[in-house]
């Protein structure tokens, strides 16, 4: 899932700071999941810029909404009306669902409240790790499961490095070594010996590297009508 | 591939081969770029090793801090007759930024690449910048090795005249995590065409010999030259520093406990009761026993077999060297004569 963060307050107010009439959009779908941007969490946020901005001595009007999944279009039809209402959408979408408002409604200006993380997953109530960096080319087949490119600080394909000690990275004690959890998973599963295969360059073409991505199923489409 | 006139039966021809090739011990130094852009530093310190290295590393944004680059740094120490091995990471350069420095650094005289993953940036100076990554360093070790057997570039696209030729080196970490894989790891870099190998700072001999057991069971030492990492220590501070802070360095207590005992007629003293004098005999006498157990630690690497140099890594203290060169019975160098260049 897309794990995101909530902005500060004060960075939020500074980002509707010209607007009177502000509509929270909250996100029924990954940030409901991570506590981030869903209904509970847009309507706390627009409460907290109701009481803020009333005593910093400019109230604004602050309503909330929250859809199913704001990366789609067509959720985000059934709240054109409000969003017509209002000078600015914050957003409580992650990057995605941003993006797909100020696609959707052209006339509308809007602004991010949270701030998108990673690709990750819930490890215990309150934590959350990054597991997958969308490189385009899924390599976990020859590491046991456990991505590289996304857990190794270095993004390393023949790891591990230098700075490995006692399970974790040399970025920081916290980070568990993910050359070490592949070592250790490769030697348990018997499969140690593909860790002897020197993997050639990435091919980054496939990454964010070869510019804006984008995926067409010609088996998908809907024929044109003549 | 081309056929090299010059390179005479050797890969590359380069000072460090040339030793090695001869079966003499080989000893290389450790030349640190200042953070600035003052040549005369590379030069200070160039003539402080001159003679009593086969060839000197020039380290690359060493820990992730902002430095002359090293093979700019390189061209000053090739001025000074001094033979420079480039240290090259792949933390700041992609693959297209990494072959046009080896052709550059290759036209400027340079003939030895040491091959580095490299410190991640956030323990430097510019902890907020993007790192690159685009290749990691056995990745890199194919490509140079690549560049000069096979003379294409990592495309694949064959080279239109002369190929860059590199002494290819890399860095072991016997002791780093996972240790059963270690020697594994070494192998598949000599593997990828490492020809020589420059590791880790090594201060627990046992343990290092328990690694070449490994590294000589998977034959990798008669595939490549193995040179071990040695620092002298400056103080029990220090000692203690590494022993604690920097990943895969083993320092025996019994060492640190010298280095203690060194300094021990000044021990028991507050800072403030220490006069300016106390203070550099104490650091003078902490010295003399980090030379001295460089010494010894050298004596007993070279009983080890696959061992077949040195690696000296004295940095901000270079005139250490000549010391622990000398005190080792390694001075003078040996000179073998550069190939002689065929007609073309």
């Amino acid at each position: 899932m897309i794990v995101a963060e909530q902005k500060t307050l004060d960075e939020i107010k500074t980002l509707v700071k010209s607007a009177q009439n502000v509509l929270v959009v909250g996100c029924g779908t990954c940030v409901t999941v991570c506590f981030a941007g869903g209904s509970r969490e847009a309507a706390i946020l627009a409460s907290s810029l109701r009481m803020a901005t009333q005593l910093d001595g400019s109230p604004k009007k602050v309503s909330d909404v929250t859809v199913q999944r704001q990366c789609e279009w067509e959720y985000l039809d059934p709240i054109s009306d409000q969003v017509k209402d209002v000078d600015i959408v914050l957003s409580l979408g992650c990057g995605i669902g941003v993006q797909a408002i100020a696609e959707h409604f052209p006339n509308t200006w809007v602004v991010p409240g949270l701030n998108t993380k990673f690709l990750g997953i819930p490890l215990e109530q309150g934590v959350w790790a990054e597991r997958c960096a969308a490189c385009g080319d899924c390599i976990l087949g020859l590491t046991g499961g456990i991505c590289p490119i996304a857990r190794c600080s270095k993004s390393l394909l023949n790891g591990p490095c230098g700075g490995s000690e006692d399970g974790h990275c040399e970025v920081d004690a916290e980070i568990p070594c993910a050359w070490q959890l592949i070592y250790d998973r490769m030697n348990s599963l018997g499969k140690l010996e593909v860790l002897m295969d020197l993997q050639p360059p990435k091919n980054w073409r496939s990454s964010r590297d070869g510019g804006p991505r984008k995926i067409v199923r010609e088996d998908l489409r809907l024929a044109e009508e003549d | 591939m081309t056929d090299h006139p010059n390179t005479n039966g050797y890969l590359v021809g380069s000072n460090l081969e040339r030793v090695l090739h001869a079966g003499n011990f080989a000893v290389t130094g450790e030349l640190g770029p200042p953070q600035n852009a003052d040549a005369s530093v590379i030069r200070k310190k160039a003539a402080l090793l001159r003679g009593y290295c086969d060839a000197v590393n020039l380290t690359d944004n060493q820990t992730a801090i902002v430095r002359m680059s090293s093979i700019g740094a390189g061209a000053i120490v090739v001025q000074e007759g001094l033979e420079p091995v480039i240290q090259m990471t792949c933390r700041d350069r992609n693959r297209l930024a990494m072959q046009s420095d080896l052709l550059g650094a290759y036209a400027l005289g340079m003939r030895n690449l040491l091959c580095l993953s490299g410190d991640h940036q956030t323990f430097g100076n510019h902890p907020n910048a993007k790192n690159v990554f685009d290749i990691d360093s056995l990745q890199l070790i194919k490509m140079v090795a690549d560049m000069r057997d096979e003379c294409i570039f990592q495309c694949g696209d064959a080279f239109k005249g002369p190929e860059p030729r590199f002494f290819v080196g890399a860095a072991a970490a016997p002791f780093a995590d996972p240790l059963e894989f270690r020697p594994y790891r070494l192998a598949k870099k000599v593997q990828a065409g490492a020809n020589f190998i420059q590791t880790q700072l090594i201060y627990d001999v046992p343990a290092f010999a328990t690694f070449m057991e490994k590294v000589r069971k998977l034959g990798v030492h008669e595939k490549t030259y193995i040179l071990a990492g040695i620092g002298p220590l400056k103080s029990p501070s220090m000692a203690k520093y590494m022993k604690d802070n920097v990943p895969g360095i083993l320092i025996p207590d019994e060492l640190i406990g010298r280095m203690s005992k060194a300094g021990a007629p000044w021990a028991g003293k507050s800072k403030d009761e220490l006069t300016k004098e106390d203070k550099k005999a104490r650091s003078e006498a902490w010295q003399a026993e980090g030379i001295r157990i460089t010494i010894e630690l050298i004596e007993q690497l070279r009983q080890i077999e696959g061992v077949v140099g040195v690696h000296i890594m004295a940095i901000e203290w270079e005139e250490a060297v000549k010391l622990i060169v000398e005190g080792a019975g390694l001075y003078p160098r040996p000179v073998i004569p550069e190939p002689v260049k065929q007609a073309a």
